[in-house]
């Protein structure tokens, strides 16, 4: 026990996050080094930026008259393809997703089963969207074509890996229980898996399309189809009141999603 | 001291949690507070710091009445309170010192508590009071390494830096084990005669309460059904309080445990 | 009514009649819409092209290896850039998002009605548009380079990591909050002692969390003119020169790899 006489009156201070001294010093002078070196190498043209700021109070103002009349037909035929997109995509995705997820789950699959199906995911979830895209553009021509594979492709990676993830974590003796009855492999899946991922099952497609409708919205700029490349004219031609009425759009669009998508997930769980 | 007129606590659900409660503690009274739960005893300490604010009535600290005092004023009579929690309350990712140490925010400014700068004066009696409850080795370690009983040892801290008049205390041991409880309920009522403290405890262990206080208010729906020393609590007044159930056991119960404690 | 009692007989069905028939017609609902969508895309699809897809795919291929590896002394400005606009762009974003989480979360917003509906909309504004069509406003705005795209990373994490930060706020341990009131703190004692220490770590989590994607997002807002490496890999796709796309790609992808491995480092240390 230490003797209380010898802590009166002497000075207390907070223990440190980091307890070596030098360790500290090092982490914060190289901190404040590094953004001494980034700020520097980052050249702003301040009167460029000045000049801007002009330019960034019509576009705020513009979004208290959003222009949905001039190019409506435009703004249409964009948001329908995006929807398509994401719809087609969001399906063909989620279906192809699950026999991976199945494979990718090491307490399920065999480990060949699994090593390829784990690899397929890390491929999908290293390259992004809007690269696949580029890609798959100069493959397959402009068109939603390529959006749409680019976009199943990335609900590949996202909902293997979660739901192998929660396939993995599931409850060992629920499927036990199945298997012991006699099962064949597809009926154990069917009883004694099935029922304990489904609700996350659901909850991630559900918010994977919430996903998929927001990149749908990019894929134009490299010419996957979708909303993405009016919006593109509208910036180019400096007309903020349409390029507001399309952002508009697609938050509106994008906040009845999550609403939807919230009232679905309390349901199912 | 302290005195409570016609205390009022009505929830938005309607729910009426107290019923014009009338209380008056003397100076250095350490008071037991038991009822069933829901019986308000919660809300009433509650409604003293004003952490749930009364519906009407009006509490008297020391001649000053909390009731309708401006924010500002409030935090400055808050000073007088020290609080004990059930659940110990502490900051669980701050270390015993900073939990004990914050027991002074009403009295240091922003920036001196911000960068930890207490004077020594401080820092001297949150250690004198740590070595007290036998923890002052524990003064760097984080509150969440701590067992139970050692939290609300750091909690009773934190109440007794603040300089109290009065400690309200609510539940100290519904968190504890049998033996724990026993110490804990002690050290308080320890401290309070060192310091001449009026002490409310809210408590539900009726046993443990007799053994400790020497006046204990029964409540029930919000309403005070008995108020006066421990050996008033006979089976009849158990029943008002709580309804009707066998209290021989408990009130021999605590004859054993005295004679226990005697050893 | 699983169980339907027919002629004496009870027979188990997995669902009574009615449900059947909605989950019938919802199916049904669910396949027609899935083939117009199909019948859609083909339509504005030259399927020519499509055809000719797996020809076009090897010629890529043999164009694009091996990668111009000597390229890659190019490379190193528009890397630091791009780290530049992810750390950055996280740095400012943690700093805006800080207050707005405070206002939005319901525990802490100082107005219910008024401050904390308008939180949440520049949490759902800012996080439902893509950082490249931030990037094309800003650029639109403030013209092209490196500082457009800090800004357009700076605006889109602050919606996500306000959300992550308001939630975890709303879920702090309140009694803790109140023993700090109970002591006569201030309001900012309250939220520096009895709030701040309960969402450290999930702001340090969420902070390296958003950073691990800035890094993805910031490689290819050059893409629009943003900065950062996306710049070479759009002039290198217009003057189709394969060999350093490709090594650009591998240079993108080990930089996904990296910081998505110190992130998951980080974040072990922390919780």
């Amino acid at each position: 026990m230490t003797d209380v006489n010898t802590l009166i009156g002497k000075p207390w201070r907070k223990p440190p996050f980091i307890k070596r001294r030098w360790l500290r010093w090092v982490l914060l002078i190289g901190a404040v080094a590094y953004l001494i070196a980034a700020y520097m190498t980052i050249d702003v043209n301040w009167a460029r930026v000045y000049e801007g700021l002009e330019r960034g109070k019509q576009f705020v103002l513009a979004f208290t008259s959003p222009d949905f009349s001039t190019r409506s037909s435009d703004i249409y035929e964009g948001m329908l393809e995006s929807v398509i997109m994401t719809i087609a995509a969001s399906v063909v995705g989620i279906v192809i997703s699950i026999p991976i997820a199945l494979g990718a789950a090491r307490n399920i699959a065999p480990l060949p089963v699994y090593l390829i199906c784990r690899s397929i995911i890390a491929i999908s979830r290293a390259l992004q969207e809007i690269i696949v895209a580029i890609l798959l553009v100069a493959i397959f021509g402009f068109g939603p074509l390529a959006g749409f594979l680019t976009l199943s492709f990335a609900t590949i990676g996202f909902l293997s890996k979660l739901l192998a993830e929660d396939i993995e974590s599931m409850d060992k003796v629920q499927a036990e229980a199945i298997k012991a009855s006699g099962a064949k492999w597809t009926q154990w899946i069917n009883y004694g898996v099935q029922p304990q991922v489904m609700p996350r099952l659901i909850g991630l497609s559900i918010y994977r399309v919430d996903i998929n409708f927001r990149e749908s919205a990019i894929l134009g700029l490299v010419g996957a189809g979708g909303i993405g490349a009016t919006l593109n004219t509208a910036f180019d031609r400096y007309e903020y009141d349409t390029a507001a009425a399309i952002l508009l759009i697609i938050i509106v669009i994008v906040m009845a999603l999550e609403y939807i998508s919230g009232v679905i997930r309390a349901r199912v769980q | 001291m302290l005195r409570l007129e016609k205390l009022v606590k009505t929830y938005k659900t309607g729910d009426q949690a107290l019923k014009a409660v009338e209380l008056e503690i003397p100076e250095g009274q350490v008071l037991a507070l038991i009822g069933p739960s829901g019986a308000g005893k919660s809300t009433l300490i509650r409604c003293i710091n004003r952490l749930v604010e009364p519906t009407s009535g009006k509490v008297y600290l020391g001649g000053v009445e909390l009731t309708g005092l401006s924010s500002g004023n409030l935090r400055r009579e808050r000073r007088r309170m020290g609080m004990i929690f059930q659940e110990y309350a502490l900051v669980e990712r701050l270390s015993v010192m900073e939990n004990v140490l914050s027991g002074r925010l009403g009295y240091v400014g922003f920036w001196r508590s911000f960068l930890r700068r207490y004077p020594q004066s401080d820092i001297d009696e949150a250690f004198r009071l740590l070595d007290r409850v036998g923890l002052a080795h524990m003064a760097d370690k984080r509150a969440d390494e701590l067992s139970g009983g050692q939290r609300q040892r750091v909690g009773i801290c934190r109440a007794l830096i603040q300089d109290p008049a009065l400690l309200l205390v609510d539940e100290p041991t519904a968190s504890l084990d049998p033996k724990t409880s026993r110490q804990i309920m002690r050290l308080i009522c320890e401290l309070c005669k060192e310091r001449g403290l009026a002490a409310i405890i809210n408590i539900h262990d009726v046993a443990l309460a007799q053994m400790f206080v020497q006046r204990v208010i029964g409540l029930r729906f919000g309403a005070v059904e008995f108020d006066g020393p421990p050996e008033g609590l006979t089976p009849d007044v158990l029943t008002t309080i709580y309804g009707e159930e066998d209290w021989e056991a408990t009130i021999e119960k605590v004859d054993e445990d005295d004679a226990e404690v005697a050893i | 009514m699983p169980v339907q009692d027919l002629k004496g007989r009870k027979v188990w069905q997995r669902r009574s009649g009615r449900e059947s028939l909605g989950h019938w017609i919802m199916w049904l609902v669910g396949v027609a819409v899935f083939a117009y969508c199909w019948q859609q895309i083909s339509a504005s699809t030259t399927w020519f092209f499509v055809w000719d897809a797996p020809r076009i795919a090897e010629d890529i291929w043999t164009r694009a290896t091996p990668p111009r590896w000597e390229y890659i002394t190019q490379l190193g400005k528009p890397i630091w850039d791009t780290l530049n606009i992810a750390t950055l762009g996280t740095f400012f974003a943690l700093i805006l998002a800080v207050p707005v989480a405070f206002l939005a979360a319901s525990n802490t917003t100082p107005s219910k009605l008024f401050i904390r509906p308008f939180a949440l909309l520049i949490i759902v504004s800012t996080r439902s548009i893509n950082s490249l069509i931030w990037a094309l406003l800003l650029i639109a705005i403030i013209g092209p380079g490196v500082f457009a795209g800090v800004i357009a990373i700076a605006i889109r994490s602050i919606g996500f990591c306000a959300k992550l930060l308001y939630e975890a706020i709303e879920e702090i341990d309140q009694t803790q909050v109140e023993a700090i009131t109970a002591t006569g703190a201030s309001r900012w004692q309250v939220m520096a002692y009895g709030i701040v220490p309960q969402i450290l770590p999930a702001f340090a989590g969420i902070a390296v969390f958003r950073w691990d994607i800035n890094i993805r997002e910031s490689t290819v807002l050059g893409l629009v003119g943003a900065g950062g490496i996306g710049l070479q890999l759009s002039s290198s796709l217009n003057v189709l020169a394969w060999p350093q796309v490709s090594l650009i790609l591998l240079v993108i992808l080990a930089a996904v790899v990296i910081s998505e491995w110190v992130s998951a480092k980080v974040r072990g240390a922390i919780i």
